[in-house]
C-alpha cells in the first residue's frame, strides 16, 4: 500500500532515513555478517592463528551431547512458560471481561507486573523460593520437601519458569482481554438466547473467535521465552546446578563471553537466527492470513 | 496490523440472564475470587520485599520473611541510596539509577526519533531504493541482540564505546517496530490532507512539524512507555558493553549485589529492588491508557 500524494524532494528522504539505516547496517548487519564469517573459522588456543573448518564448528556443536541438552532445556523451559502464561491469562482475561464492579481496577492490578524487569522478577523469585530465605521455599522445607533449587536442577528449572511465567501473564492477558471485546456482542447473545450455557458459549464461540489472538500470543512466548529470558535465568541460577537450566542463549554467551570459543559462539549465534527467522516468517505468515480473515 | 480499532460495545445486559440473577451472583462471587487471586499472585512478592526492605539484616538473614512493616525502613532505603552495598565496595544506588534513566530516556527518544523520520521518509515520498530501505529496517525484527551476542560487542569494542553511554545505548536505538507502527499510521493521514498542504506552500518538514507530529501525540505516547520499558529493563546488553561501575545500571547492579550469598545484605538488596521497579511501574500505571491501546496494536 502506498499514498498518492508525495513530496517531490531528492534528497531529503535518504537524510530522514540515514540515522535509522547507519545504525541498523553498523549494529545489525555487520555483526550479522561476523557471526556467519566466524561460524566458519576456527582460532588457535592462543589466538594467533585462523583458519576455515567449513561446517565443522556446526557439526561440533550437534555432536555435543551438552549442547543437545541445552537444546532440549530451551524447548522445555519455552513450552511450560508459554503454557503456564496464557492458560492463567485467559483465565483472567475471560473473568475480567465479565460485567462485575471494579473491573478497570483489577485491569489497572493485573498489567503492572509487564514493567518489571526480568532480571528483577528473578531477585523477586529468590525471596520465595530460596530454601533459608524464602517464604515458600521455607514452607516447603518445613513440611518435609526437601528444596533447594540450588542444587536440584529440576527445581532450579520449575522456580525458572515459574518466574518466567509470572512476568509474561499481564502481556498475555493484556492481548486477550482486547481480543474478547472485540467479539461482537450480538453473536455472544445469540448463543445465550440459543440457551447455550456458559461453559458451551466460551468453548463453542468465544475460543474459536480468539483463536487469531492465542495463535499470535503464542509465537510471541515462544519468542520471547528464548530470546528474553537471559536476565531471568543468569539472576536465579546462572544456568545451573551443572547446565539444568542453561538456554541456548545463556550458552551463547557464555561460550562467546566468558570462555572466548569464538567459532562456537557464533555457530549458536547462527542457529538461533535461523530459529528466530523461522519464527518470524510463522508469526507474518499468519498475520498475512489474518488480515483477509 | 491495519485493521480498524475494535468497537468496544456497550456493556448490555444479556436478554436471556435477567431470570437467572441469583445463579448470576454466585458465579460474580467467584470471579472476584479468582480475580483476586491473581492480584495477589502478582503482589505477593512485591509486598515481600517492600515489608523486607523495612527490617534490619539480620531479620531477613534468619528467614523470618516479615510480612508486615519493621522500623528499618528509612535507614535501609538511606543506606542503598548514598552507598549501595555496604559490605563490598558497590556502586551508590543513586548513581546506578542515574545511569538507568539516562540509558531509558536516551534509548527512548532516539528509537522514537529514528523511527518517525525514517516511517514518514518511506510514506510521504517516492525515491529510488524505497522498499529496500524498508526491507533492511523490518529485517531487523529477525536479528535480536541475543542472537548476535558476541560480534556486536566486538563492533562496540572496536569502536571504543566499551564503557560508555554511547556503547549502551546506540546500538539499541534502531527499532523496526516503532518505525512499523508510524508508517502503519502515517498510511491512514488523508491524501487531501497533505495536498491542502501542498497548496499551501508547505514544505514537507513544515508539513511533518506542523501536521504530522501533533497528530501522532497518542502513538508516541504508546511508544514511549512501551519503550522505556524495554530500556530500563535491559539487562544483556549492559552485561556486555559496561565492566566499569560508572555506567552499571540498575538493574545489573542487583544482580552484583546478591554476588555471594553470604556476603549479601538482603535488606539493601530488597529496598534496591523496590527503588528498580518503581520507575518503569509508574510509568506504566500513570501512562496505562495510551500503553495498552499502544501494545496491543503496536505488535499486531
Amino acid at each position: 500500500m502506498r499514498r498518492k500524494v508525495i513530496f517531490g524532494n531528492k534528497l531529503l528522504p535518504y537524510l530522514l532515513l540515514a540515522p535509522q539505516l547507519i545504525v541498523t547496517a553498523i549494529f545489525f548487519f555487520w555483526p550479522a555478517a561476523e557471526a556467519i564469517r566466524y561460524s566458519f573459522l576456527r582460532q588457535d588456543a592462543f589466538g594467533i592463528s585462523v583458519m576455515f573448518v567449513g561446517l565443522e564448528n556446526f557439526q561440533d556443536l550437534f555432536a555435543d551431547e551438552r549442547y543437545l541438552q541445552v537444546v532440549w532445556n530451551t524447548i522445555w523451559f519455552s513450552f511450560w512458560v508459554t503454557v503456564l502464561s496464557m492458560g492463567v491469562a485467559l483465565l483472567l482475561a475471560v473473568l475480567a471481561d465479565r460485567h462485575i464492579r471494579g473491573r478497570d481496577t483489577y485491569r489497572t492490578l493485573l498489567i503492572w507486573p509487564y514493567a518489571i524487569a526480568p532480571a528483577i522478577a528473578a531477585v523477586l523469585y529468590i525471596f520465595l523460593f530460596h530454601p533459608s530465605l524464602g517464604l515458600l521455599g521455607r514452607a516447603l522445607n518445613g513440611f518435609g520437601v526437601p528444596w533447594d533449587y540450588r542444587l536440584n536442577g529440576d527445581q532450579a528449572m520449575l522456580v525458572v519458569i515459574l518466574a518466567a511465567a509470572w512476568k509474561q501473564v499481564s502481556y498475555n492477558f493484556l492481548f486477550f482481554l482486547a481480543g474478547l471485546q472485540s467479539i461482537p456482542k450480538s453473536v455472544l447473545e445469540a448463543a445465550a438466547i440459543d440457551g447455550a450455557s456458559p461453559s458451551r458459549r466460551f468453548w463453542t464461540v468465544i475460543f474459536p473467535l480468539l483463536s487469531p489472538t492465542t495463535f499470535f500470543l503464542l509465537v510471541i512466548n515462544i519468542t520471547s521465552a528464548v530470546f528474553d529470558t537471559f536476565g531471568i535465568i543468569d539472576a536465579l541460577t546462572g544456568g545451573g546446578p551443572g547446565n539444568a537450566t542453561q538456554t541456548m542463549i545463556y550458552r551463547a554467551y557464555v561460550d562467546g563471553r566468558v570462555n572466548l570459543d569464538l567459532g562456537s559462539s557464533a555457530a549458536q549465534s547462527v542457529v538461533l537466527m535461523i530459529a528466530v527467522m523461522a519464527l518470524t516468517l510463522v508469526q507474518f505468515r499468519f498475520i498475512e492470513r489474518r488480515v483477509h480473515y | 496490523m491495519s485493521q480498524a480499532q475494535p468497537a468496544i460495545a456497550a456493556p448490555v445486559p444479556l436478554a436471556a440472564e435477567a431470570p437467572r440473577r441469583r445463579r448470576f451472583l454466585g458465579a460474580d462471587l467467584t470471579t472476584h475470587v479468582i480475580l483476586l487471586l491473581g492480584v495477589v499472585l502478582f503482589a505477593l512478592p512485591i509486598w515481600i520485599v517492600l515489608m523486607g526492605s523495612t527490617h534490619d539484616a539480620a531479620t531477613i538473614g534468619r528467614g523470618e520473611v516479615p510480612l508486615l512493616p519493621g522500623s528499618e525502613g528509612w535507614n535501609n532505603y538511606a543506606t542503598a541510596w548514598s552507598e549501595g552495598n555496604t559490605r563490598r565496595a558497590s556502586v551508590p544506588v543513586s548513581t546506578m539509577m542515574f545511569n538507568s534513566a539516562v540509558m531509558a530516556l536516551l534509548i527512548t527518544v532516539g528509537k522514537l526519533a529514528i523511527s518517525i523520520t525514517s516511517a514518514y521518509a518511506v510514506a510521504f515520498f517516492s525515491f529510488p531504493g524505497r522498499m529496500l530501505c524498508f526491507w533492511a529496517i523490518f529485517i531487523t525484527l529477525m536479528l535480536p541482540v541475543e542472537v548476535r551476542i558476541f560480534p556486536t560487542f566486538q563492533v562496540v569494542s572496536d569502536l571504543g564505546m566499551v564503557n560508555t553511554y554511547q556503547g549502551l545505548i546506540i546500538p539499541l536505538i534502531a527499532s523496526a517496530t516503532a518505525t512499523l507502527l508510524f508508517r502503519q499510521f502515517f498510511l491512514t493521514i488523508p491524501d487531501e490532507l497533505v495536498e491542502a498542504a501542498k497548496m499551501d506552500g508547505a514544505g514537507p518538514m513544515r508539513f511533518f512539524k506542523d501536521i504530522v507530529l501533533p497528530l501522532s501525540a497518542t502513538n508516541i505516547a504508546a511508544l514511549f512507555v512501551i519503550l522505556f520499558v524495554y530500556g530500563w529493563n535491559q539487562y544483556l546488553w549492559p552485561l556486555l558493553v559496561t565492566t566499569s561501575t560508572d555506567v552499571e545500571t540498575i538493574v545489573i547492579g542487583i544482580v552484583k549485589m546478591l554476588g555471594a550469598e553470604a556476603d549479601t545484605e538482603w535488606n539493601i538488596v530488597m529496598a534496591t529492588t523496590v527503588l528498580a521497579l518503581l520507575p518503569p511501574v509508574a510509568v506504566v500505571i500513570l501512562m496505562q491508557r495510551w500503553f495498552v491501546k499502544g501494545l496491543t496494536e503496536t505488535e499486531k
